[in-house]
C-alpha cells in the first residue's frame, strides 16, 4: 500500500517533478548571483534612507521610487524628459551604475516554474506537480525508515542493487529541502488563488494632508530614522499633486509622510500574518536568504535524479516479477497466496500456483507477505504462504514485518494455513524463515492444511509434487508444471583458457569470454552485461538442465572480458560442460549483480581471503584495484604446481603495488597448511587492519568460509570485535558455494 | 471584444439609460518586457474624486493594491467591479472594451483614468488622464510607462 503510494503518484508525476525542480534550481542560483554580481557597494554602516534619498535626488531631479530588493540591490525609477527610466544605484554616491533591467531569462523560467506558461491552469499543474512531490517525499521517507529497519536507523549504510541504493542516497540527503519548498510552494498556490485569508491591508491613506509642498526628504524624520538596510520601497508623490504624500514601505511595516511638512501621517507595523507570508516566500525563492536558495537549489536536483531511478526500479521490479493474471481483491478471494521473496524467484512459482488453482475453480488472491492483513481476508477458507529464505534465516525483502504481525495477533485466524519453504540444502540455514513461520503459527493455534513444504533449488519435480499434497487436501486434482524464468542469455564466445590442477585429478581452469554485444538501450539501464564488476554472478544454464548454475565473475566490464574460475565437479554436468569448451565455441549465460560482494568505495584497506577456484572474484578485484589503496590477499591452494591460479598476475600486482601483501597457503605440500592457519599466524596485522576499517571479503567453498570466520573468531576476540558483528556493518562479505 | 449594455453605478448616478449610448475604449500596450499588466479603468470628476469603475483587467484581488489610486480610491472593494473584470493584458497587446456610458459624463469635467501594475516593475497609478469630452474623442493618449496609446471612440 505504501509503495503503491509512493510509486503511482511517482510515476505520473515524474515528467511535472522535473520540470519544475529543474526549473526550481536554476531559479534558486539567481538570487545568490544578484548578491554576488549586481549589488555595487554595501551601504556605509548607518546610512539612512534621507541621506540615500538626498544623493539620489541630486542625479536624479525626476526620481518617483526607490526599490532595495532582499540582495541589497538599490534601483531608482524617474522620469526625465517625458521619458521613464530605471537605474541601479551605488548607495555610496547615489550615482547609477548601470541601467536597472528585469532578465528576461529570469521572468521566462520564473513562468515557466510556476504555470508552465499556461496561466491558471498551469498554475493548478504545477500545485498538483507540488503535492505530488510532498506525497512522495513523505511516504519515501517512511518507505526509507522501513527499508534500513526503523527511523533510529535512518542514516545507515545502504545495501543492495545500485539502483535502489542510489534513489535512497539521494532520497536521504535531499528530502528536506523538497519538503520544505513543496509546503512552501503549495501555500503561494493557495495564497495566489485568495484560498487562504490575504495578508493585512496597507494602512488607509490619510484622510488630511497640508497640500504644501517643498518638505525636503533629506530632513524627514522618518526617513532619518530608518536604516537603508531595512528600505523596501520609497514612492515619491505625483509630481503637480499637492494631495499625494510619500509612501515608505520598510521592513518592519509602511506609513506615509506629508510632502508639505514631512511630518509623519500614518505608521503601521507590519501584521503577523503579512509576516508568516513574507518569511514562506523567502524559504521558497531564497530571496533575502540566498545561501538557503542555493542548498534548496542543489536538494531540487535530487527530485529529477528520483525520479529517473525511480522509474528504473519501477521496470527492473517489472521485469522481475511474473505477472499475477486475474488477481481477486483480498476480500473476495477464498486463496490467499502470500509470497516471500528476495530476489523475484519464488514470485514464479507462486505464478504458476496462482494459475492452477485458478483454473481448478478457486478465487485466488496473490500478494506478498509484507502485506499480510488477515482481517481484510472476509472471505478466505485457506492462506498459502510461500517464503524464500534471505542469508541465515532472515526475513526476505516482500515478507518484511509478516512475523510481527502474526505475532501480534490475538487470535489465529480462521482458515487453515499451508507453508511451503524455498531454499538450497547446502546452506546450513535451509527453509528456515519458512519454518520459523510455521512454528509461529503453530504456537498461536493456526489450524494446518498440510504439513509444511520445502523446496530446494527451486526444483519442479519437489513442487509438483506439494502440489499434488495440496490438492488432495483441498479435495480436488491440482497439477504445477513449472518452468523457472530465467533472464534473457545471452551467446558467450571463449576467447583463451588456461588449465590447472590436471596433475591433482581436479581439472580446472580460467576461462575468458569475449565481452557479448549490448545494444543502446541495455547500455542505458545497464541491462544484460552492460555494466557488472568482478563479484558478480554468471549463470549459465547448462545444455540438458532447466536450472542455471552461478560462477562468480573474475573480471568488469571495464576489462573488456567476461572471465571465470571453473573446477570439474564430480558428475558437475555444468562444470563438465564448461571446461570441455574450446576457444570459439559458445555458452548461453546472463548476469546477475551481487552488489554488497565487492570492495566498499573508500580508501580504507580490504583483505581478501580465498580458497581454490574462489580466488577468481578476488583476482578481479585485485585487477582493477589502484595502487595505493591497500589490498591483501590470502590465497589457498592445493599445490604451488597445480593450481596456483593467477599466478603470474598475482606477482605482477604485487609488483605494481595493486596487491599489498600475497600470503598463499598449500594444502597438498609439505606444510599442509589451510589458508585459515595463514590467517592465524597472521593475527597481529589481520587484528590491526580490521581495527583500522579494513573490509574482509572471503570467496570459496563453505567449509573454508567457516574455518576462515573460526579463526577471524578467535583473532578478533581480544578486540571485542566478531565476525558476526563486522558482517551486520557490511565490513565482511562473503561469497561462498 | 467586450460588450456591456446597462451600466454600473456611474449610470445610475449620473444619466437616465435612455440618454446612454455605446463607447468604445481601446487600450494598447508597449513591448515593456514584462508578464500581463493588470489595469484599472475608472472615472473621476474634476476635483479627482472617483465616480465609479469601468473595468478591471486582471482576476487576483490580492494585487489589487499594486493598482494603487484605484484601490486609494475604492478601498479595494471588489464589490466595485463586480461583473466589468477580465484577464490581464499582456505586454504589446490591446484590450478593448465597448459599453454604454451616459451622455452626461462627457463634457462635464469628468476624467478617466487608468493605474497600470505589472508584476517586478513598478506600480503607475493614474499611468493614463484623460478628460471625457466629445471633442476628444477618438484621439489617442499616450500612458507614461506601460500604455503605448489609449482612445475613446463614440
Amino acid at each position: 500500500m505504501l509503495r503503491n503510494l509512493h510509486k503511482i503518484p511517482g510515476l505520473i508525476a515524474a515528467i511535472l517533478i522535473i520540470v519544475i525542480t529543474l526549473s526550481g534550481t536554476v531559479l534558486s542560483v539567481l538570487p545568490a548571483w544578484e548578491v554576488v554580481a549586481e549589488v555595487p557597494s554595501r551601504p556605509e554602516a548607518g546610512l539612512s534612507v534621507a541621506t540615500l534619498v538626498d544623493r539620489i535626488a541630486i542625479a536624479y531631479p525626476g526620481v518617483e521610487q526607490i526599490k532595495r530588493s532582499p540582495s541589497g540591490k538599490i534601483t531608482a525609477f524617474y522620469f526625465d524628459g517625458g521619458q521613464p527610466g530605471a537605474e541601479v544605484i551605488d548607495p555610496a554616491t547615489g550615482i547609477g551604475v548601470g541601467p536597472y533591467q528585469r532578465s528576461d531569462f529570469a521572468r521566462w523560467m520564473t513562468n515557466l516554474h510556476r504555470s508552465l506558461f499556461l496561466d491558471d491552469a498551469g498554475r493548478w499543474a504545477v500545485a498538483a506537480g507540488a503535492v505530488s512531490l510532498l506525497m512522495l517525499s513523505v511516504s519515501g521517507l517512511m518507505l526509507t525508515a522501513r527499508r534500513v529497519g526503523g527511523w533510529r536507523h535512518f542514516f545507515s549504510r545502504l545495501r543492495g542493487p545500485l539502483t535502489g541504493r542510489l534513489h535512497v542516497e539521494v532520497a536521504r540527503l535531499s528530502v528536506a529541502g523538497l519538503l520544505l519548498s513543496s509546503v512552501t510552494a503549495l501555500f503561494m498556490v493557495a495564497s495566489t488563488f485568495g484560498l487562504i485569508p490575504e495578508a493585512e491591508n496597507p494602512p488607509a491613506f490619510p484622510r488630511v494632508v497640508s497640500e504644501q509642498t517643498g518638505a525636503i526628504p533629506g530632513t524627514m524624520a522618518l526617513l532619518r530614522n530608518t536604516p537603508v538596510s531595512a528600505l523596501r520601497e520609497l514612492t515619491f508623490p505625483y509630481p503637480g499633486d499637492p494631495t499625494d504624500v510619500f509612501k515608505l514601505t520598510t521592513d518592519t511595516g509602511e506609513g506615509y509622510i506629508d510632502q508639505g511638512t514631512g511630518e509623519t501621517l500614518i505608521w503601521a507595523d507590519a501584521g503577523l500574518w503579512q509576516r508568516v507570508n513574507e518569511t514562506i516566500y523567502m524559504l521558497h525563492t531564497g530571496q533575502g536568504a540566498a545561501l538557503l536558495g542555493v542548498v534548496l537549489g542543489l536538494m531540487a536536483l535530487g527530485a529529477p535524479f528520483m525520479a529517473v531511478t525511480g522509474a528504473m526500479l519501477w521496470l527492473q521490479s517489472r521485469r522481475a516479477r511474473p505477472r499475477i493474471k486475474g488477481n481477486m481483491p483480498a476480500g473476495q478471494a477464498d486463496t490467499i497466496v502470500l509470497v516471500g521473496s528476495e530476489g523475484g524467484s519464488t514470485w514464479g512459482f507462486a505464478a504458476t500456483l496462482h494459475r492452477a488453482l485458478q483454473e481448478a475453480g478457486h478465487k485466488v488472491h496473490t500478494g506478498a507477505m509484507s502485506g499480510f492483513r488477515p482481517e481484510r481476508y472476509t472471505r478466505a477458507a485457506q492462506m498459502i504462504v510461500l517464503a524464500a529464505t534471505y542469508g541465515d534465516g532472515t526475513a526476505p525483502t516482500s515478507a518484511k514485518g509478516f512475523l510481527d504481525r502474526l505475532a501480534a495477533l490475538p487470535q489465529a485466524p480462521e482458515m487453515s494455513l499451508a507453508v511451503l519453504g524455498f531454499g538450497d540444502r547446502q546452506f546450513p540455514h535451509f527453509c528456515a524463515y519458512a519454518a520459523e513461520v510455521a512454528r509461529l503459527a503453530d504456537q498461536k493455534g493456526w489450524s494446518s492444511l498440510l504439513p509444511t513444504g520445502t523446496i530446494d533449488r527451486q526444483s519442479p519435480q519437489e513442487f509438483a509434487r506439494w502440489g499434488h499434497a495440496l490438492g488432495e487436501a483441498l479435495g480436488h486434482p491440482l497439477e504445477l508444471s513449472h518452468s523457472p524464468m530465467i533472464p534473457k542469455s545471452q551467446a558467450l564466445t571463449l576467447v583463451s583458457r588456461r588449465d590447472y590442477g590436471s596433475d591433482m585429478q581436479t581439472p580446472s581452469a580460467i576461462l575468458r569470454f569475449a565481452l557479448p554485444r549490448t545494444g543502446p538501450i541495455a547500455r542505458l539501464m545497464g541491462r544484460g552485461f552492460a555494466r557488472f564488476s568482478a563479484g558478480d554472478l554468471l549463470g549459465i544454464v547448462p545444455e540438458g538442465a532447466s536450472m542455471p548454475r552461478f560462477y562468480s565473475l573474475a573480471s568488469g566490464q571495464a576489462d573488456g572480458f567476461v572471465e571465470i574460475c571453473v573446477s570439474r565437479h564430480p558428475g558437475g554436468l555444468c562444470s563438465g560442460q564448461l571446461l570441455a569448451l574450446k576457444p570459439g565455441d559458445s555458452v548461453q549465460g546472463f548476469l546477475r549483480p551481487s552488489p554488497d560482494f565487492r570492495p566498499q568505495t573508500n580508501a580504507k584497506p580490504v583483505i581478501l581471503i580465498g580458497a581454490g577456484t574462489g580466488i577468481g572474484p578476488l583476482a578481479g578485484f585485485a585487477r582493477s584495484n589502484r595502487p595505493g589503496r591497500e589490498m591483501h590477499l590470502y590465497f589457498g591452494a592445493r599445490h604451488p604446481d597445480s593450481d596456483l591460479f593467477y599466478g603470474e598476475e598475482i606477482q605482477d600486482w604485487q609488483g605494481d603495488g595493486r596487491l599489498a601483501s600475497v600470503t598463499t597457503a598449500f594444502s597438498r605440500t609439505d606444510t599442509r597448511s589451510y589458508v585459515q592457519d595463514a590467517l592465524r599466524s597472521d593475527a597481529t596485522r589481520i587484528s590491526r587492519l580490521i581495527n583500522d576499517g579494513a573490509q574482509v571479503l572471503v570467496c570459496g567453498g563453505r567449509d573454508m568460509a567457516s574455518g576462515v570466520a573460526e579463526a577471524l573468531a578467535d583473532i578478533l576476540a581480544p578486540t571485542g570485535l566478531t565476525p558476526a558483528l563486522l558482517k551486520a556493518e557490511g565490513y565482511y562479505v562473503e561469497d561462498t558455494y | 471584444m467586450k460588450t456591456l449594455l446597462a451600466m454600473l453605478a456611474l449610470t445610475t448616478a449620473l444619466s437616465a439609460p435612455a440618454l446612454a449610448a455605446p463607447v468604445t475604449l481601446t487600450t494598447n500596450l508597449s513591448n515593456y518586457g514584462g508578464d500581463g499588466a493588470y489595469l484599472a479603468l475608472y472615472v473621476t470628476d474634476a476635483k479627482g474624486a472617483y465616480k465609479g469603475s469601468l473595468w478591471m483587467a486582471g482576476g487576483k484581488a490580492k494585487y489589487y493594491k499594486h493598482l494603487s489610486d484605484w484601490h486609494r480610491a475604492t478601498g479595494g472593494n471588489t464589490a466595485e467591479i463586480s461583473g466589468i473584470t477580465g484577464a490581464s493584458v499582456g505586454a504589446g497587446r490591446q484590450l478593448k472594451i465597448t459599453l454604454d456610458l451616459s451622455d452626461a459624463l462627457f463634457d462635464a469635467g469628468y476624467e478617466l483614468h487608468i493605474d497600470a501594475a505589472v508584476e517586478d516593475f513598478r506600480d503607475s497609478p493614474s499611468e493614463v488622464v484623460v478628460p471625457l469630452t466629445r471633442a476628444g474623442a477618438n484621439k489617442p493618449v499616450a500612458g507614461r510607462h506601460y500604455i503605448r496609446d489609449f482612445t475613446y471612440g463614440m
